[in-house]
């Protein structure tokens, strides 16, 4: 492989820009596919199916147009500072998170700590969900933002080890050190509990999916019941942004990043990257919403200690080599 | 930048927090006040360490310290106002020195 | 220098937004403030030089924060601040006291004979940190995990209204446990 020379290596600085943008069009692209899968499963094979998938894959589109169009909404008494900041943060720490995601076999930028900062930045979007639920002064999204934070204490913890768990195997926090050292054998294959329990953080730290209890139908949409116009879009749209930027990490941590044969670094990246979206997009539709207390007792009770016995295993492995 | 101005800064920091500490009656806006006292901590070691002894790691440790009390205060603060509220529906610091057995 | 710049910008916002923890009538509005405020020291302890931690304390502080909002929503007669009202007491002897603090702190930094500078930091201090609490600082290590132990005991127990006899019944014959809330194995 050619390619071990330029590990670790850091993009220009144009890359700053183009990120949000990538980041954007990967976002659409997933919930295309989501969007096709739904209508696939509601109106079955028949005539009409072309048509109806292309309107579906370019629906996430037409709504994102839609919403810019459409006006805000302010509620009696509401804090809007602390809700538009709340909004605002959402999409921002997506992106903050994925400028340590190597594309390739570069990244944005490549800190020491580039594994403790990706953490930092869900937890910055966990508690701006709050302040987007906190804003309006409405019950309903209160109700889930206080759900997203109760969701956050179970999944948080599982989620910190399991992050660990790849580290630990890398021997260092820095991304381009964590692929470098996974040339000969992916992560996944000697830590697929820290994997799965990855994935599942994944969805819960995006509040998608079975974890979209915050978002919930029976509290009226939660945390956004209360927005409308660009507001709901940059919620809407950072779910997504969070979503695939928590998938895209998957990749260096445990995937392999950009090793593979025949095809270049990126390709390698973009192929992964579409894989774990879509088992994701796919596996969602396989399991019910989780309310939080329930995950709650399965994270502390069943995911904490597989993860720190995946842990152990690990340490072990690492010691011995 | 100096050592000087880092103190300085988290003199500031620590006198801020002080002052909340003293005059808020709430126990939960009590340990605000002590967050921000313990946040000026934090900056004081992280700048000794960086301006005086950067070889050792005794700074660092320092810092670590200052993070892991600042967990625990906040832990052991919400539970005492938990169960004090429970027993007395009290969450103020006069009422629970007033209602003192 | 951009360090000198960051620095400037870092510390007005953190001791502004400290003066405002006290000053927003809103809880909400205050504990971010707060936040916004230990963010900033997060930042000045990478400015210097100390990456992990000063991660380790955006990352924490933000989870600390994101948990007391709840706990002073929920405990405040007033948490919104829709009706500004003062919970300070003995305002002016703490003003005076804080200022004499803070001189007093003031005068022993500008007059202190600080020692140069010794020694050069690790090439990795992160690593540093670690071999140094799991070697010559393991003591200080283990009294962290101890009392971090028993603040997760001691907390529960204070917390909890609820102790093994309302779960399990009075002979603790019960096989499942009766809780308010049912949890996500097998219950």
């Amino acid at each position: 492989m050619a390619e071990s020379a330029e590990t670790a290596g850091t993009a220009p600085l144009w890359a700053v820009v183009l990120l949000p943008v990538v980041l954007t069009v990967v976002a659409l692209a997933a919930a295309g596919f989501d969007a096709v899968l739904s209508a696939g499963a509601e109106h079955g094979r028949g005539a009409g199916r072309g048509a109806r998938t292309l309107r579906a894959a370019v629906a996430p589109v037409r709504e994102g147009i839609a919403l810019l169009a459409r006006q805000r909404r302010r509620t009696t008494a509401d804090d809007a500072a602390l809700g538009r900041i709340g909004i605002a943060l959402v999409p921002l720490a997506a992106v903050l998170a994925a400028a340590v995601v190597p594309w390739g076999f570069r990244a944005v930028t490549d800190p020491v700590v580039g594994i403790v900062w990706f953490n930092a930045m869900e937890a910055l979007a966990w508690a701006a969900v709050w302040l987007a639920g906190w804003g309006p002064n409405s019950v309903l999204s209160l109700i889930g933002g206080y759900r997203f934070l109760a969701q956050g204490l179970a999944y948080e913890l599982p989620h910190m080890f399991a992050l660990t768990t790849a580290a630990l195997g890398a021997g260092s926090l820095r991304v381009g050190e964590v692929v470098r050292a996974q040339q000969g054998m992916w992560f996944v294959v000697w830590m697929p509990a820290a994997f799965a329990v990855y994935l599942l953080s994944a969805c819960a730290m995006a509040f998608w999916g079975p974890f979209g209890h915050p978002l919930g139908r029976d509290v009226a949409g939660g945390v956004v019941a209360e927005y409308s116009g660009v507001d709901r879009l940059l919620l809407l749209g950072g779910r997504w942004l969070l979503l695939v930027a928590t998938a895209a990490f998957s990749v260096p941590l445990f995937l392999g990043g950009g090793h593979g044969p025949l095809l270049p670094a990126w390709a390698w990246t973009v192929l992964k990257t579409a894989g774990v979206l879509a088992l994701l997009i796919v596996g969602r539709r396989l399991v019910p919403t989780l309310r939080m207390e329930r995950y709650m007792e399965f994270a502390w009770l069943v995911l904490v200690p597989l993860t720190l016995l995946q842990a152990l295993v690990v340490a072990v492995v690492v010691l011995n080599r | 930048m100096s050592l000087e101005l880092f103190l300085l800064l988290a003199a500031a920091l620590f006198s801020v927090g002080l002052f909340g500490a003293l005059t808020q009656q709430s126990i939960v806006m009590l340990m605000m006040g002590l967050e921000l006292m313990l946040g000026g901590v934090i900056l004081a070691a992280a700048a000794v360490w960086h301006y005086v002894a950067p070889a050792a790691t005794d700074g660092q440790v320092l810092v670590v310290l200052a993070v892991t009390v600042m967990a625990v205060e906040m832990a052991i603060g919400f539970a005492v106002v938990t169960a004090l509220f429970r027993a007395r529906e009290v969450d103020v610091t006069d009422e629970a020195a007033e209602l003192k057995a | 220098m951009p360090d000198v710049a960051v620095f400037w910008a870092l510390g007005a916002l953190a001791v502004v937004s400290g003066v405002m923890v006290f000053r927003f009538d809103s809880m909400a509005r205050a504990t971010y403030a707060l936040l916004l405020s230990l963010l900033c020291v997060g930042g000045l302890v990478i400015v210097l030089g100390l990456d992990y931690l000063g991660v380790v304390v955006v990352l924490m502080m933000t989870i600390e924060m994101a948990i007391m909002a709840v706990f002073m929503v929920m405990y405040m007669m007033n948490p919104a601040g829709l009706m500004p009202m003062s919970m300070l007491h003995n305002k002016k002897g703490a003003a005076v006291l804080c200022t004499l603090v803070f001189l007093l702190l003031a005068a022993g930094i500008v007059l202190a004979p600080w020692p140069k500078r010794s020694g050069r930091p690790a090439d990795d201090p992160t690593k540093a940190l670690g071999t140094a609490l799991m070697g010559p600082h393991i003591l200080t290590m283990m009294t962290l995990g101890f009392a971090l132990f028993a603040t997760i005991v001691a907390t529960v127990v204070l917390a909890t209204r609820r102790g093994r006899y309302d779960r399990f019944g009075d002979d603790l014959r019960a096989r499942t446990a009766d809780d308010p809330v049912r949890g996500g194995v097998g219950r």
